[in-house]
């Protein structure tokens, strides 16, 4: 069976796409809230005022929500998922908790998807956590990637949060993934 | 230099003779926005790991009954023609995509947008907003109700018209499922001319993404019906016994 074809989300996804917390999995106040942020970027490193990123993450346990509540949150309950649209100034930004690792030894990253006007369909990537180098050195993505654009998978830690910047073209371009089965998405 | 739909015409052509698979190219020059957005580089292939194995889970928390119905919406009754949209949500082998999200959003049936950056000079319908949401049922199935959206056109080049289409969102039970697309109405005079469409250079593939009319969605004195399946790519995880076989379900009349 043929897969649907991506479009893109074009100029108005905001109207449909938009509703009130969708970028707090937590409230800000959670004592264990981290701000994960950044800029998605052009190929002439413009910033893009119109994309849309939704993360997809395990909780700080490393074990992956099966909670229902991302719509309508209650304050309570992670649900492991979030979307936020990018600022005129191609800013975007989410509070949330850090994931954890799913197995003993594994980097924790946080799944990432993107949406633009001008993207054609959506893009996947990873935005690990930095500090475990032992677990990011070991890690089967990061092994296959070429140490000059390595970096780009994982976030820094800055004294204003966790900053993961998306570079659609060009210098510093973002590694973004496919997996069996979505391939053809790439001919 | 201000380019004519003829010149968009051109380069689409161009594009077609280099044929690529049944997705989008990305890098689609007749979309002028696409230039600039597109990666350069190969994608990585890797196997999905832990939650990419699995999918943010919704239910009817998230979504009310009546959010599947945007002629409601507003005190008064919108403009245009009233249609159902309805279908099922399947995987890439065949099973219902159950208890899925589906978000849509649309123009009005004059083809603007309730957005403040569209500024398309055409009315507003106070009793429209464009927006719906919905969970699939058991078999994977979904319906809302809405008004047949208008063509609009846009700054692409001069004289550009995006054929009339429904926004859709969804969600599968994996990470590596997640789509966002459109869905087009039959036999629209615009196809030819629309860059956005023809980024598919599949004819099969891009035949996808319209619906049918059916007359068996269509309900006497009040709406026309169309039908819209929509096949996600495969899964990585096995299925559990609660992933049911399409063959094993009750056909939906
Ligand atoms: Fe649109």
């Amino acid at each position: 069976m043929s897969a649907v074809p991506g479009q893109t989300v074009g100029p108005f996804f905001h109207l449909g796409l938009e509703y009130p917390g969708m970028n707090e999995l937590v409230v800000p106040g959670h004592p264990r809230a981290v701000r994960l942020h950044g800029h998605v970027y052009d190929g002439d490193g413009a910033p893009v005022p119109d994309a849309v990123l939704e993360i997809w993450q395990a909780d700080p346990q490393g074990h992956i929500p099966r909670q229902p509540g991302s719509l309508r949150r209650d304050g309570w309950t992670f649900t492991g998922w979030g979307r936020a649209a990018t600022e005129p100034d191609g800013h975007y930004q989410f509070t949330t908790l850090e994931p954890g690792a799913t197995e003993p030894g594994k980097a924790p990253f946080f799944a990432v998807t993107v949406f633009a006007r001008g993207l054609m369909d959506r893009l996947f990537t990873r935005a690990y956590l930095p500090g475990d180098d032992g677990a990011l050195a070991a890690d089967a993505l990061l092994s296959a990637v070429g140490p000059d654009r390595r970096g780009t998978l994982i976030a820094t830690r800055e004294p204003d949060g966790l900053v993961f910047d998306v570079r659609l073209q060009g210098d510093g371009e973002t590694v973004f993934l496919t997996y069996p089965r979505v391939r053809d998405a790439w001919a | 230099m201000e380019l004519s739909q003829a010149d968009i015409n051109t380069e689409i052509e161009a594009a077609a003779q280099r044929p690529g698979g049944p997705q989008p190219k990305l890098d689609y020059p007749p979309y002028r926005s696409s230039i600039l957005r597109h990666p350069k580089q190969p994608a990585q292939l890797i196997d999905p790991e832990a939650v990419e194995l699995w999918a943010p889970a919704f239910g009817h928390r998230d979504v009310a009954d009546d959010e599947a119905d945007l002629t409601i919406q507003h005190a008064g009754i919108p403009i245009g023609e009233r249609i159902v949209v309805s279908g099922r949500v399947l995987d890439g082998d065949g099973r219902p995509a159950a208890n899925q999200l589906v978000e849509v959003w649309q123009a009005n049936a004059a083809g603007r947008y309730r957005h403040q950056r569209d500024q398309h000079p055409a009315p507003h319908d106070p009793n429209f907003t464009g927006v719906g949401r919905m969970l699939t049922g058991p078999d994977g199935s979904y319906r809302f109700q809405t008004i047949k959206p208008g063509p609009y056109p846009w700054r692409n080049h001069v004289n550009a018209w995006r054929p009339a289409h429904i926004h859709f969102s969804i969600f599968g039970s994996e990470f590596t499922q997640r789509v966002v697309t459109q869905m087009y109405f039959p036999g629209d005079p615009l196809f030819s001319l629309d860059p956005i469409y023809q980024s598919i250079t599949d004819p099969k593939a891009r035949d996808l993404l319209i619906a049918q009319y059916d007359h068996d969605l269509t309900t006497p004195e009040w709406s026309t019906g169309y039908r819209w399946d929509i096949v996600l790519t495969g899964t990585h995880r096995t299925p559990l016994e609660s992933d049911v076989p399409v063959s094993d379900v009750e056909e939906d009349a």
